[in-house]
């Protein structure tokens, strides 16, 4: 799978900087990097600038931090940078928030109770790298590198990455994957050969009809997608916004479809069957990409408007009248194809019917579908080659989930702690993210996280899963650090920044550093050759004819423009097996599959339950941002949206606070109903992330309800090993 | 003279309260208060729902009555712009002027003074937009002179359909938004 998008990405980095941003005498100047100023340490006087890129969530936007008088003042974008456009989100404003936070880690931690107590003793840096470097030396010995695992979000997580794969583990990961846009990626990758990536390739931007089915843009703030989504808005695309909650983006839609939650997939070949049957689609892409079309056709004839009522509750002529308007505009109509898509656990299939549609409107590579991302190539550092894992991954043994090769899957890492299969893992490295709400049924990760020899937490804040490490490890927050350099595919190719702007106020340390030391004591030093970050981003830079102090100053250097469309009559190539666009797979059904996307039934709630759904709001980003001073006092508890006539029915008043209770019997914290119109009778909403329980992060100490602790039930993907969370129901626990 | 005020357009704002922030970081406004802030205003029933999402300010009226209430005349119409702004040092803390806000944009600032949006006249005099709309994501608000024909906002309220808020109160507001 993978290899058909590393084919493409070595086809399209071609791109290079130019002559326009050739290395400038500045960089002449500066010879090696150990010459390069760091501006922190001492306090100017007046109002300075100095630009970086943002951590609050992982879009990495373009900023300038303002300090007045040597203290930080306040985040602004950076209008070079083309992820921001000079605009960050409400995340990306408070950003500063996260620097003067009270309740961060202020130094290293050992735990002294049993884990989960949150007793721990204050230690040096040294005392709490040795311990991990002791009990490093001592897994690899008894049980081999492979029995190490590294979770980590972010870009922040790279030099950590790298050091565990010079310690020789394959096993590192992310919940990005098989809790978030796994499915996704895997459903387009099988239907057109690659995937969609982040930030995504939706041309939101030029689209004159734009489908949200599954996407919540709005609340979800991913700034150049909500920025794009505006921009269409103000020029009158056509929005038509599926969900089983009046949404923000239901209120700009001039169709609402208030979908029967865990039904997308009947509404989807609802929509292709009329495409199909009043060949309204796009016949030329068609006739020249589509493999398998006849047999699509001939099976898409069933799913008509009006059974898909009987599953969605959508209207057949509302079905009917936005199939028609998404033909009227295309190829300029994309259907989102989402981020967040583990839901229902035949996700992926239901990403490859989103494929399917979009390409019945022929968008691929055109204005207002999908552009054709582009980069620029800096090369990465020149290290020594990894050592080769002869036990490989322990995530997905014997290609269980078949699709599943890109990436690691997180909960297979998780499982083969819990039942030492394929291998016992004896620890856990976690980087920025918050696995006790990231990842589905927290006491399965409870459970592993007892069985480890070692577990380690590095964080910026004392999250629930600090909680259970041996040793915590307090990061330093974005604005005080370095990072490695961001350049994403994306509209144009570009590298970004991320540089300190301020001190850390306690004795927290950049990532880099902490990899960089913990690899000395591993006797990895090869691994790290560089003296500091800086002469590693100078190196990385000026093997792509930059340098360092050029980026400082800048924060962003753009490359000249490219092509990012099809011209009408160019030859497209798609890198799936058969070179077309794959309406029937046989990859799929080589592997025991639905060659073809079909519907399967959710689960119904039981009788006085509500399915449990979850989403984001634009103030916060995931568990991590509950003490930040700017988005708490915005937002400091979540509330379940609960509708207006079953609430008053039961009693319940807009302001109440109750307990939910789930199907396994799992209740809730106390959490603010929010009585609305806004949403079905069958299901109760609440944004993610809140609801915790560490004493020790204590403004947001048991403050709203936690859904992740209600996931006790997931559905896993039989495709690609992604957990469906849509599945759980719950009931107001009335004994509360 | 100019008429500074705002239009702004609600088929585009999402409500994410980043104008809310860029406010308190900008202006340094003490934790717990705002100077703006995000109305959702909701109708009908499931799901046929009529929905207005708004950023709402101090209006700078026109007919300001926080300024003919004031007894120390710290309540003030700027000489640029109309814009109606308050001296800290000389008021008294007496509260006249938030009991006779309509849109209850005024509080007490933790020294003593009343406090409220400023249009950022600090900002829009060095020839920048007031922090909330330079920093908004969908570029929903515009800021410029209601009484200029050719200026942004002008032209905005021609072309499209718009109301104010609580315009019966009869203070003449400045703030527009499109409907």
């Amino acid at each position: 799978m993978n290899s058909l998008s590393r084919r493409r990405f070595l086809k399209i980095t071609g791109a290079t900087f130019g002559a326009a941003v050739a290395v400038s005498s500045l960089s002449e100047v500066v010879k090696g990097a150990e010459k390069v100023e760091v501006k922190t340490g001492k306090k100017v006087k007046g109002i300075q600038k100095i630009p970086t890129y943002c951590d609050i969530c992982f879009w990495k936007c373009g900023a300038i931090a303002y300090l007045k008088d040597g203290e930080l003042w306040k985040i602004e974008g950076n209008p070079d940078d083309p992820l921001s456009e000079g605009r960050l989100c409400p995340r990306g404003t408070g950003g500063i928030g996260a620097h003067f936070d009270d309740s961060r880690l202020k130094a290293p931690l050992i735990r002294k109770g049993p884990r989960g107590s949150e007793e721990f003793v204050q230690v040096t840096w040294d005392e709490a790298l040795n311990y991990i470097a002791e009990k490093m030396k001592k897994i690899k010995s008894d049980f081999g590198p492979e029995a190490m695992v590294l979770f980590s979000h972010g870009v922040g997580g790279n030099f950590l990455k790298h050091l565990m794969h010079a310690y020789g583990t394959p096993n590192d990961t992310a919940p990005s994957f098989a809790q978030c846009r796994g499915p996704r990626e895997v459903g387009f990758e099988l239907t057109f050969g690659d995937v969609i990536g982040s930030p995504e390739r939706t041309d939101l931007r030029n689209s004159k009809c734009i489908v949200l089915i599954g996407s919540h843009l709005g609340e979800n703030m991913h700034n150049t997608q909500v920025q794009e989504f505006s921009e269409a808005i103000e020029k009158g695309a056509t929005i038509i916004t599926v969900d089983p909650r009046f949404s923000v983006a239901a209120g700009k839609a001039k169709y609402y479809l208030p979908i029967k939650p865990g039904t997308d997939m009947a509404l989807l070949l609802a929509w292709m069957n009329v495409l199909v049957t009043e060949e309204l689609y796009n016949k030329k892409f068609i006739e020249k990409y589509a493999y398998g079309f006849e047999q699509f056709q001939y099976e898409i004839a069933q799913y008509t408007p009006e059974w898909a009522y009987i599953e969605t509750t959508i209207d057949p002529e509302v079905i009917r009248e936005t199939a028609r308007e998404m033909a009227r505009y295309m190829p300029a109509t994309l259907i989102h194809p989402g981020r967040h898509t583990s839901w229902y656990g035949d996700d992926a299939q239901r990403s490859r019917a989103i494929a399917l549609l979009n390409a019945l409107m022929g968008n691929w590579g055109k204005k207002g579908g999908f552009y054709n991302p582009t980069s620029v190539n800096i090369p990465k550092y020149p290290y020594p080659a990894y050592p080769k894992s002869e036990k490989g991954a322990a995530d997905n043994p014997n290609h269980k989930y078949p699709f599943a090769e890109g990436e690691k899957l997180s909960t297979g890492l998780r499982e083969a702690t819990l039942t030492e299969k394929p291998y016992p893992i004896k620890g856990w490295f976690v980087y920025g993210t918050n696995l006790t709400q990231a990842l589905p049924n927290t006491q399965e990760t409870i459970n592993a996280i007892q069985k480890l020899d070692l577990m380690v937490v590095c964080d910026v804040v004392p999250s629930e899963i600090a909680g259970y490490a041996d040793v915590v490890l307090p990061e330093s927050v974005y604005v005080e650090r370095y990072d490695d350099l961001n350049n994403p595919l994306f509209r144009e190719g570009f590298v970004s920044l991320r540089q300190p702007v301020v001190d850390s106020p306690n004795d927290q340390k950049p990532n880099w550093w902490i990899a960089k030391k913990l690899a000395d004591k591993l006797g990895l030093q090869e691994y790290f050759p560089w003296k500091d970050v800086e002469e590693y981003l100078d190196t990385r830079l000026r093997s792509a004819g930059l340098s360092l102090p050029q980026l400082k100053e800048k924060g962003v250097i753009r490359a000249p423009k490219g092509k990012i469309y099809f011209d009408e009559d160019e030859e497209i190539e798609f890198y799936t097996s058969t070179g077309k666009v794959e309406f029937y797979s046989h990859k799929l059904k080589d592997a025991g599959f639905d060659p073809i996307p079909k519907y399967t039934k959710p689960e119904e709630p039981p009788a006085g339950y509500f399915r449990l759904l979850f989403g984001r709001s634009p103030v916060h980003t995931f568990s991590k941002t509950q003490s930040n001073r700017f988005l708490s006092g915005l937002m400091d508890e979540n509330e379940v949206w609960l509708n207006y006539d079953i609430a008053k029915r039961m009693g319940i008043k807009n302001g109440d606070y109750i307990k939910l209770k789930n199907q396994d019997g799992i209740v809730s914290n106390k959490v603010k109903v929010k009585a609305t119109e806004r949403i079905r009778t069958d299901c109760v909403y609440m944004v993610h992330g809140f609801g915790q329980r560490s004493k020790m992060y204590r403004q947001t100490f048991n403050k709203g309800a936690s859904d992740s602790q209600l996931i006790t039930k997931y559905k896993m993907d039989p495709l690609m090993g992604g957990t469906g969370m849509n599945v759980n129901f719950v009931t107001i626990d009335w004994e509360a | 003279m100019a008429r500074y005020g705002m239009v702004i357009d609600t088929k585009k704002c999402v409500g994410c309260q980043d104008c809310v922030i860029a406010c308190e970081a900008e202006n340094n406004v003490p934790e717990g208060f705002c100077r703006d802030w995000i109305t959702t205003e909701s109708s009908g029933k499931f799901p046929t729902i009529e929905m207005e999402i708004r950023t709402e300010r101090c209006n700078h009226c026109t007919d300001a009555p926080c300024v003919s209430c004031c007894p120390t005349g710290a309540s003030h119409y700027h000489d640029v712009g109309g814009v109606v702004l308050v001296t800290h040092g000389e008021c008294i803390g007496c509260k006249a002027c938030i009991a006779s806000c309509p849109y209850d944009a005024r509080y007490v600032h933790p020294e003593g003074y009343v406090d409220k949006c400023t249009f950022c006249i600090h900002r829009v005099e060095n020839g920048k937009d007031p922090a909330c709309v330079s920093v908004c994501p969908t570029h929903c608000m515009y800021f410029g002179d209601l009484d200029d024909p050719s200026s942004k906002v002008s032209q905005l309220l021609k072309s499209r359909k718009n109301h104010s808020l609580i315009p019966e109160a009869g203070t003449k507001p400045n703030i527009y938004y499109l409907t």
